[in-house]
């Protein structure tokens, strides 16, 4: 009810303050004999008003309403039986017994004079029906998809629509009608009939192709089908080898159609097209280019938006239009206008920043804080792109950053600041300077923090440290605890890095002794006490390196409920290891990956409604995994459930998932292999995607093929878990789990084949047709062990002596032969994949015309014994030679990283 | 004079529909019998999934006929109809021996329901055009209709697929309704 207060001055009036215990009495107006059409619509719209309150009705009393309303199809009365339509599709999903209404909708769809409602009565039909009575009306339908009039087969289409998800296969039975209503005369007839003439189709590749070629001649009127054939030929196309493009006279036809809609659509496509060229974009980004000027602020908003988004990977394509772009930036709709500077920032050369950072100087005060953003992620770009121009760019940022604004606008304006420090290093004085001069009137704790922290990293590295402390001890002195905790650990690091200026700060520290903050006092003491012993100075203050939190927390609540583990001290070297800068990369990813998500693009609807329910259960795994860390708690989770797995021990490794089908199979596996101290565990991730058969019992059988490792046949067994029940597409997971007695750990190769019993089942209920199943088995792929399931990527400290350390004795080198790979870039990264270790020291940057590199490598053999890895490189005609050397306490390890290469 | 007073009393009864329901067993003829009331021909019907209903005018009498559909699934439904009802179609296949003990079961538990405590019952014999069909008193002694108390009713024999026998029973309708009622 408090919705009907927020619009009381709007439109409730009539509806302000209903009940629905008194709209319920109302409805037994509904008995009454005769029937009054008005009042009794009045009464019917009152419920749809509750409904659409989001009013909940018990499924008793919606029932009891739904046989009150069918009691007014005795009426005549148009309007009302609309109304009646209306309330059984509302009804439809709460009530019980809805198809009592079957034979009244069905008799009005098929009335002979031409009444008004039939297309209602379509529309509601089809929302009452479940998938026993579609055979029994399956006729009227068909008859109704190539009716005469444009209502009645549109209203029949679009049912039929809904209904496919359920009732493929009845559907399907149905095309010879479709087809013959997409050359019917209504527009949106054809709209809907390709529509669903696509659902029939989407799986036969060469069917969707020739429905595109046929109706690209023109014979639709509707320009939203021809929208329609856009996507789907960017669906074929998609699906193409990459380069080749089919389809793509026809898009570039499409840009001179006479509907705009089609237009940019068609231009729209060819900008989202995989790989495109300059030379294919031209067309596009002219059509663009004229519905800039266009009077309809749509059609400009919608041309920018695209260009903008095409600003970011071809800016160079876009240039031409800079010119009408600058136009739109006093256009009276200001998301035109941020959209058109934005793009500007994108696509402009060093000449024109100048000018264009004047004019958003200007336009900074007119936009709301969320354009802000995006304005100052727009300069950031442009300075990482022109470094020349970081101190224009710099000033820009630091004096926005002293205006008003939110938490969220001054964040990204620091987070701005803080990247060009990143990139452009000679920025950083500068930029560290505006930023001393932010902290020192700051409002938000949170950024004061970052900033300190920042600080204490790159401030003891610049010409002038000195310079930073007294802003730093401003802190102290003027500041919240939360603050002048952060300024303390600032303070510490300059004193650490800077010998000169060391009792200096000392002197300060003493006198942060006396805070009444226990945590800025307890920090002030702890770095005083390390501050004149090197080796925990290093350890404490210098470090940068940090554990992979996720596996961290992960290990401890393991460690925590596992009794027989309390007598030994908990064990923290096998947590991976990873550096600030990974820990950054991979914020940055996931920071990324949220963005994305909260920017639902319009290529999810393109493929119709039907992809919705499917891509709920990936996309819900899909979370898990986020970062490799992520995941493999996610896993360990998951197997701590199963009584069989429970006792496995503490997972050192699991592999990325490995397709063993491809993906548009009736089954859909994909393989993660974990690996614990004494077994390894394969978890079969599967799914059925058939919705008219049910599995049983389904195994996983592995079979251990020849290998040439030895070590190979001391593999065993152990056991395996069956999925009970594989359901049309909600994925089971099986598992098989082989000992590894002493903890060897073999490369090997594994067949595979799914084992299950069938039965077929009611697609629509998922329930078995009978109780007898038969057996069957479906082959997968083979799935190799390899040496870098039992490799943990591990970050060191100092590359260099770690690698001296271990020294020559325990070296181990092979010169190999690559033949088939074409650069030092393509070598990188398959040793990256194939050795599964951390590449040290940034060597996994390879420039693109390298011919020699050297790449560096640690890790974690299972067992924990350490390895490292140098690989040289050099780039020959023939291919990349390479030559591995690998240095570990265990000779043995070393040897199988080694070979895990060939 | 007489005109004048016919039509008088037809607007008075007209202001009133008859509410009637057509009950009986799947496959009985239901759904034929109303149309061939309402329009006069012989349609193609399918099972009745719920309800059909219509008004039919006859002999200046507008009738609201309600025709539920007599599959088992259907049956609990039809108490949902019963309010006000002023006269009850119960339509028996003649031709079908095996189910006539069904269609008496359904009939009695019908007849015990409060809200139709006052509703006459005309009991239509269809199909007697089949070969085999039971007669009139057959299915009157099947139904047990002779140990009805309280209760205006009759039985006839009809065929909707010839016509037979409809008119007539429309008109003890018409007659009871209105006013030779008891």
């Amino acid at each position: 009810m408090n919705l009907g207060k927020k619009d009381e001055d709007s439109d409730a009036g009539l509806f302000f303050h209903i009940d629905k215990s008194t709209v319920l009495q109302e409805a037994r107006a509904f008995n009454e004999t005769p029937i009054n059409p008005r009042k009794c619509r009045l009464i019917l719209t009152k419920i749809v008003y509750l409904l659409y309150q989001s009013e909940v009705f018990h499924t008793q009393e919606a029932t009891e309403t739904f046989f009150s309303i069918t009691k007014l199809f005795q009426s005549q009365d148009t309007p009302l039986r609309q109304m009646v339509y209306l309330l059984i599709k509302e009804l439809s999903t709460v009530a019980e017994d809805v198809i009592m209404v079957t034979s009244s909708l069905m008799r009005d769809m098929n009335a002979k004079s031409d009444v008004i409602y039939r297309a209602n009565a379509i529309r509601a039909l089809a929302k009452i029906t479940d998938s026993s009575m579609l055979q029994a009306i399956e006729r009227f339908i068909k008859q109704a998809i190539v009716d005469k009039n444009p209502s009645v087969s549109s209203a029949a289409l679009v049912s039929s629509l809904h209904l496919f998800g359920a009732n493929k296969d009845v559907v399907r039975r149905w095309a010879n009608e479709v087809q013959e209503s997409i050359n019917s005369k209504g527009p949106i007839t054809q709209y809907h009939a390709l529509g669903l003439m696509y659902q029939i189709r989407q799986h036969d590749r060469m069917a969707v192709i020739k429905l595109v070629q046929n109706y690209s001649r023109g014979s639709l009127r509707s320009p939203l089908a021809y929208c329609m054939l856009i996507r789907y030929a960017c669906k074929i196309m998609e699906d193409e080898e990459p380069g080749s493009r089919s389809l793509y006279d026809l898009l570039e036809g499409w840009l001179r159609h006479k509907h705009d809609m089609v237009v940019y659509e068609a231009a729209r496509a060819i900008c989202d097209l995989r790989d495109v060229t300059s030379k294919e974009l031209f067309p596009a980004v002219s059509a663009l280019q004229l519905m800039l000027v266009n009077h309809k602020p749509t059609l400009r908003f919608a041309a920018i938006r695209t260009l903008s988004k095409l600003a970011m990977t071809h800016p160079a394509a876009v240039f031409p239009c800079n010119l009408d772009m600058e136009n739109l930036i006093t256009d009276p709709n200001r998301s035109i206008a941020t959209f058109a500077i934005t793009t500007l920032l994108k696509t402009g050369n060093e000449a024109s920043v100048d000018r264009l950072m004047k004019q958003i100087t200007g336009f900074m005060n007119e936009i709301s804080d969320e354009f802000k953003i995006i304005v100052i992620d727009a300069i950031r770009s442009l300075c990482l792109k022109f470094p020349a121009k970081q101190s224009l760019m710099l000033n820009f940022l630091s004096n926005v950053l002293r205006d008003e604004g939110g938490y969220e606008y001054k964040r990204a304006i620091v987070d701005a600041i803080l990247d060009i420090i990143y990139h452009i290093p000679e920025s950083k004085e500068f930029a560290l300077s505006h930023l001393c001069e932010f902290i020192e009137d700051c409002e938000f704790n949170k950024l004061a923090v970052r900033i300190l922290h920042l600080l204490g990293r790159e401030g003891p590295k610049t010409s002038k440290p000195s310079k930073y402390i007294r802003y730093i001890y401003n802190r102290v002195i003027l500041e919240n605890a939360t603050v002048r905790a952060a300024a303390v650990s600032a303070l510490a690091r300059f004193a650490v890095h800077l010998p000169e200026l060391r009792d200096r700060v000392k002197v300060l520290l003493t006198r942060c002794l006396d805070d009444n903050e226990d945590e800025v006092r307890d920090r002030a003491v702890m770095y005083l006490r390390i501050i004149d012993d090197e080796d925990l100075c290093k350890r404490y203050i210098a470090d940068e390196t940090t554990y992979s939190w996720p596996s961290l927390e992960r290990k401890l609540v393991e460690y925590v409920n596992d009794e027989a583990a309390h007598s030994s001290a908990f064990d923290i070297s096998t947590t991976p290891v990873i550096t600030a800068a990974q820990e950054r990369a991979e914020r940055a990813r996931v920071a990324t990956a949220a963005a994305e998500l909260a920017v639902p693009t319009l290529r999810s609807t393109q493929g119709g409604p039907t992809p919705s329910a499917p891509s709920s259960t990936p996309a819900a795994r899909g979370a898990v995994p986020s970062a490799a860390g992520d995941a493999q708690a996610g896993y360990a989770a998951a197997m701590e459930k199963i009584p069989e797995l429970a006792g496995l021990g503490s997972l050192f490794k699991s592999s990325k998932p490995v397709e063993l089908t491809e993906s548009e199979t009736e089954y859909v596996v994909s393989c993660v292999k974990h690996v614990f101290s004494e077994h390894l565990v394969f978890q079969f991730d599967c799914r059925n995607t058939l919705n008219d058969s049910l599995l049983e019992n389904v195994n996983v059988v592995m079979k251990l093929e020849t290998s040439e490792d030895d070590d190979a046949t001391a593999l065993v067994q152990d056991k395996a878990i069956p999925i009970q029940r594989l359901i049309y597409d909600i994925p089971g997971t099986a598992y098989v789990v082989y000992s590894r007695p002493g903890g060897v750990c073999p490369t090997a190769t594994f067949s595979n084949a799914l084992r299950f019993i069938v039965k077929d089942c009611d697609p629509s209920t998922g329930e078995p047709d009978s109780e007898e199943g038969y057996e069957d088995e479906y082959l997968l792929e083979d799935l190799d062990l390899v040496t870098a399931d039992y490799m943990l990527p591990s970050y060191i400290v100092d590359f260099k002596r770690t690698w001296e350390e271990l020294g020559e004795a325990t070296e181990v080198t092979e010169t190999y032969a690559l033949t088939n790979v074409a650069s030092i870039k393509a070598a990188v990264q398959n040793l990256l994949q194939l050795l599964g270790m951390h590449p040290c020291d940034g060597s996994d940057m390879v420039k693109d015309k390298a011919t020699t590199h050297t790449l560096l490598l640690s890790g974690v053999y299972v067992g924990g014994t350490k390895v490292v890895c140098r690989c040289r490189m050099v780039l020959g005609d023939d291919g990349v030679t390479l030559e591995v050397t690998a240095r570990s306490p265990d000779q043995d390890v070393g040897r199988r990283v080694v070979d895990a290469v060939c | 004079m007489g005109a004048i007073f016919s039509r008088l009393f037809s607007r008075l009864w007209g202001s009133k529909e008859v509410r009637i329901l057509i009950l009986g067993l799947d496959g009985a003829g239901k759904t034929t019998i109303l149309y061939r009331f309402q329009i006069g021909e012989v349609v193609t019907t399918i099972p009745t999934v719920g309800f059909n209903v219509e008004t039919v005018t006859y002999k200046n009498i507008k009738f609201q006929v309600w025709d539920l559909g007599g599959q088992t699934s259907i049956r609990p439904y039809w108490r949902c109809y019963y309010a006000n009802t002023d006269a009850i179609i119960y339509v028996v296949d003649s031709q079908d021996r095996d189910r006539v003990g069904t269609s008496k079961e359904e009939l009695v538990a019908m007849l015990e329901e409060e809200e139709l405590r006052d509703a006459a019952l005309l009991v239509l014999a269809n199909k007697q055009d089949m070969e085999g069909a039971m007669s009139h008193t057959e299915v009157s002694d099947a139904l047990g209709l002779t140990s009805l108390r309280n209760r205006t009713w009759t039985i006839y024999k009809c065929s909707a697929k010839t016509g037979e026998g409809l008119t007539e029973a429309l008109d003890w309708l018409v007659n009871v309704v209105s006013g030779g009622k008891k």
